[in-house]
């Protein structure tokens, strides 16, 4: 696997002005023979789809849902970065490049953040003019807010659904696309497999999930934006039917796996409460700008939060990073919450919770105020707990929320399959062993409004527009693959067999294993014992696991299934990633790494690398490659907050 | 403090496919913690369902926080159940008693067609956004944000009405099966902003004729949707899209 970034020439400023003037051109009269298949349509799949249609290309976009405009991109709450600079409080496009990539902890790639930070701007530009809401002061300029892992204020935002927002922005200029001809639609269809011919991704099988008939699709490049594998662990903030399936299909013909185990444990979610839950609530990381977080000083407390004196309280973060405060990187912020819980400080019927306290915000600010910044959360939160937090304080956990890992692209976004263009969450490329806050709607836009469109030109260019069509042999034999798939999980039931499981048992108990071996805090042990799990368990799911009804028909447990096994084996190589990678580094602390304040150690001399996997066929050992980091412009430092 | 239990009887909407027919089935839960949500209770049905080698009821639900519009259905007659201004992902089940009886259907419009049990058909909606529902501007062409000022009572009010999620209750619960809260929701939202004048009475034209011929009827100030709304949007909207409506017909040179 040759793992060539393809990254410009030239100072750092200049390098996506080169490539944007290197990159051949399709002139408009040709691109209208051009037929691009876009998977997934949340912020990245979206704004992709519609900036294609606009330069004239024919998109198909597909999505699981009913409607693009559910994608899970809607759930994003707090905000969008920008370098804009409005609150002439010192931020630039280099600060905002500086803060991303020290916030990845140095494991990112310098060209792609630096580009990512200058297209930032027009990001915000483009959302207004397509009558995105934001925020706005009284003089009706727009409003900004903070964010963890930075001093400047330079989050836009609407409300506490500033996703939903963004989402239905892109949504719509894709809707209008739809109108004009050049974009189609295919909701409620799940992709099963990718067709490459002559080592070229060249089209799709899908599910259609109403009538369960396989449906192929032919195009000239394929594009995902397939979101993240939080439902790995099966307890995540994700939506229900977020998977790793395109990904990992896309995977098994080639394409690689970058960062695998670099997944984003968020340290503000409500705390889990019993067996039968299905998913974990966020709580937005806003909630960080006004609420203050802290434990009891003793463990054994059993007083009321309210009261609690002052001096039996501890604002741990505040205690330990007074520059930062509350608004440490997520990553620094969950692993002290697991640490004041594992003192025997936790709160809660479980003890694994922390407080989120707004006493003093309202007591600041007015309780007016408060609610107009946090209205919707805090009332999200009572309809979850039933408690008010404008009374008392939230009680939060960390859960897995996003991942950074994911398909190996190149500067230009091209997976290690030519043709294969990869955005958003679904690519590993931007925010490196950590992601800031509000940085995952910036990246799914710069990806499909800015950079995409621009890049996939050059593939298209040299390729030419002619098609295989769907009858070529390449996509019988994908077909018969998910056939044969399809067939295998739904055999047990049909054989009658005893002893069998619900698709949901077995993927907490999958959940469960990653948790606690590869969750917040992970060790050789506990990763070699994981190791040996998985495989077990996934043997158990194709023996035991029971799906009813047929494939011919909407079967929303078949459908689950098919993810669950991705996620059975994906697991894998997660696990075999943070072996593999002995240091800490943002998400990933390894205990055998840390400093002695108990703060992630990197090990620049070994590990500065990206961590690019390849599938070596059924049953064999994946492959493990390394993309080498250079940092020309920054000096990577231990990172501090303190 | 171990959380409460209670027991429940439901009568499920059971239909194997649009043209099939349906029928309530009944169906005995025990021990549904007073903390799950309404759909973790249905899970625990379908779990239950399966393990007898059942089929399980399809539902359509996706984020579970309220956000994306998935889910939703009529329970005891109210979409999107008893709580106000809540999403079926979002009921908690202490808000009923121990030995309830709840009527589980899908959301009804002729608009809507049923495609197995609660799951139905919503895809007219976003025909209706394909007629208007957006602000012409190509990507790459739009001014600095600052340079578009909008005062920020008006963002906040665009910003009410941009909250609907979408999910079609407005038309479930409507004697008329009547779209218009969505319709107006969306209307509201670009007739508020600077941004969305150049196409204010083309917008409103079109997208008012493709919630006729998609089949949703009008409004006759019944306030049920409004009532049913979990994202509280105000029939205030409707009001508005009926001025803009009339404003575009009467003035506008433009043809819907």
């Amino acid at each position: 696997m040759q793992l060539d970034a393809k990254i410009p020439e030239g100072p750092l400023s200049e390098k996506w002005d080169r490539r944007r003037f290197e990159n051949r051109l399709v002139n408009p009269a040709n691109k209208r023979k051009y037929e691009i298949l876009v998977v997934g349509t949340g912020l990245a799949g979206a704004s992709a789809a519609a900036t294609l249609g606009e330069l004239g290309y024919n998109v198909k976009a597909f999505c699981i849902q009913d409607s693009p405009r559910r994608a899970h991109s809607i759930a994003a709450q707090g905000g969008i970065n920008a370098a804009k600079n409005y609150q002439n409080d010192g931020d630039s496009i280099f600060r905002l490049f500086y803060d991303t990539i020290k916030g990845g902890d140095f494991r990112s790639r310098e060209a792609n953040v630096y580009r990512l930070a200058q297209v930032s701007n027009n990001i915000i530009d483009q959302c207004v003019a397509q009558g995105v809401p934001f925020a706005r002061e009284y003089g009706g300029t727009l409003a900004n807010r903070s964010f963890g892992g930075a001093q400047v204020s330079r989050t836009f935002y609407a409300r506490g659904q500033t996703g939903q927002q963004l989402l239905f922005g892109a949504y719509s200029a894709m809707m209008r696309q739809v109108a004009a001809g050049k974009v189609t639609l295919f909701p409620r269809r799940e992709m099963m497999d990718l067709v490459v011919i002559d080592g070229k991704a060249k089209g799709i099988v899908c599910r259609n999930l109403v009538t369960g008939r396989l449906e192929r699709y032919c195009g000239n490049a394929v594009v995902l934006a397939t979101g993240g594998y939080g439902n790995t662990y099966f307890l995540s903030t994700n939506a229900m039917a977020s998977n790793v399936t395109a990904a990992w299909r896309a995977y098994k013909r080639g394409a690689g796996f970058a960062n695998p185990s670099f997944v984003q444990i968020h340290p503000t979610c409500i705390p889990v409460h019993g067996d039968y839950q299905s998913k974990l609530t966020l709580m937005s990381e806003s909630l960080r700008n006004d609420g203050r977080v802290w434990v009891p000083k003793n463990s054994g407390e059993t007083r009321d939060p309210v009261d609690i004196p002052e001096e039996d309280r501890d604002y741990y973060l505040e205690r330990k990073y007074p520059s930062f405060g509350n608004l440490v990187p997520r990553d620094v912020a969950s692993r002290n919450a697991k640490e004041v819980c594992d003192q025997g400080r936790g709160v809660g019927e479980t003890g694994l919770a922390v407080y989120l306290d707004f006493r003093d915000a309202i007591t600041r600010d007015g309780h007016d105020v408060i609610m107009r910044k946090y209205g919707n959360l805090f009332h999200m939160y009572e309809k979850i707990t039933a408690q008010d937090p404008s009374c008392r304080p939230m009680m939060i956990y960390p859960a897995v929320h996003y991942t950074m890992g994911g398909l190996w692209v190149d500067y230009n976004l091209m997976s290690t399959v030519p043709g294969l263009f990869v955005l958003g969450e679904a690519n590993f490329s931007d925010h490196g062993a950590n992601r800031l806050g509000a940085s995952a709607l910036m990246q799914g836009l710069a990806d499909g409004y800015f950079v995409l469109p621009y890049t996939i030109c050059d593939y298209l260019a040299e390729t030419g527009y002619n098609m295989h069509d769907t009858n070529h042999d390449a996509y019988t034999v994908a077909e018969e693959h998910v056939v044969q798939h399809i067939d295998a999980l739904m055999k047990n039931r049909a054989a009658g067999k005893k002893g069998l499981q619900t698709v949901d048992d077995l993927h907490r108990r999958l959940g469960r294993i990653l948790w606690d071996h590869c969750g917040m805090a992970r060790n050789r042990d506990g990763l070699a014992r994981a190791l040996a799990l998985i495989p077990e368990l996934r043997q158990e799911f194709w023996d035991r696991v029971t799906v009813p009804g047929s494939g011919q028909e909407l079967n929303q447990a078949l459908e689950r299934a098919g993810r669950v096994a991705d996620f059975m084996e994906f697991a894998e190589i997660m696990v075999q990633d943070a072996l593999a990678r002995e240091e800490s580094c943002g998400c990933h602390l390894r205990e055998e790494s840390q400093t002695e304040e108990h703060e992630a150690l990197r090990d620049d001399a070994n590990y500065a690398h990206v961590a690019v996997f390849e599938y070596k066929g059924e049953g064999k050992e994946a492959a493990l490659h390394k993309e080498p980091l250079v940092f020309e412009n920054v000096t990577p430092t231990q990172r501090s907050y303190k | 403090m171990a959380a409460k239990i209670i027991s429940l009887n439901l009568k499920v909407w059971r239909q194997n496919g649009p043209d099939k027919k349906g029928a309530l089935e009944n169906y005995r839960l025990e021990n549904i913690s007073i903390d799950m949500s309404f759909l973790e209770m249905i899970d625990v049905l379908n779990e239950k369902l399966t393990v007898e080698g059942k089929e399980p009821v399809a539902f359509d639900h996706d984020c579970r926080e309220g956000i994306c519009g998935m889910c939703g259905a009529v329970v005891d007659g109210i979409a999107h159940g008893p709580e106000k201004e809540t999403t079926l992902c979002q009921l908690h089940m202490r808000h009923f008693q121990d030995g309830q009886t709840l009527t589980i259907e899908p959301f009804r419009a002729k608009a809507f067609p049923v495609i197995k049990d609660l799951v139905v058909d919503r895809s007219s909606l976003d025909i209706i956004i394909q007629a208007g529902g957006f602000i012409s501007v190509n990507t790459g062409s739009a001014p600095d944000a600052n340079g578009i000022p909008v005062p920020q009572h008006k963002a906040e009010q665009a910003m009410d009405a941009a909250a609907c999620i979408g999910c079609g209750a407005c038309v479930a619960a409507c004697p008329n099966a009547a779209a218009m809260l969505f319709v107006s929701a969306k209307i509201s939202q670009l007739a508020l902003l600077p941004q969305g004048a150049p196409e204010r009475e083309k917008r409103a034209l079109s997208m008012v004729q493709a919630m006729d011929k998609e089949g949703f009827g009008n409004c006759t100030n019944e306030r049920e949707c409004e009532a049913v709304c979990p994202k509280g949007i105000s029939i205030r909207n409707i009001a508005r899209l009926n001025r803009e409506f009339l404003r575009a017909s009467l003035l506008s040179d433009e043809q819907g």
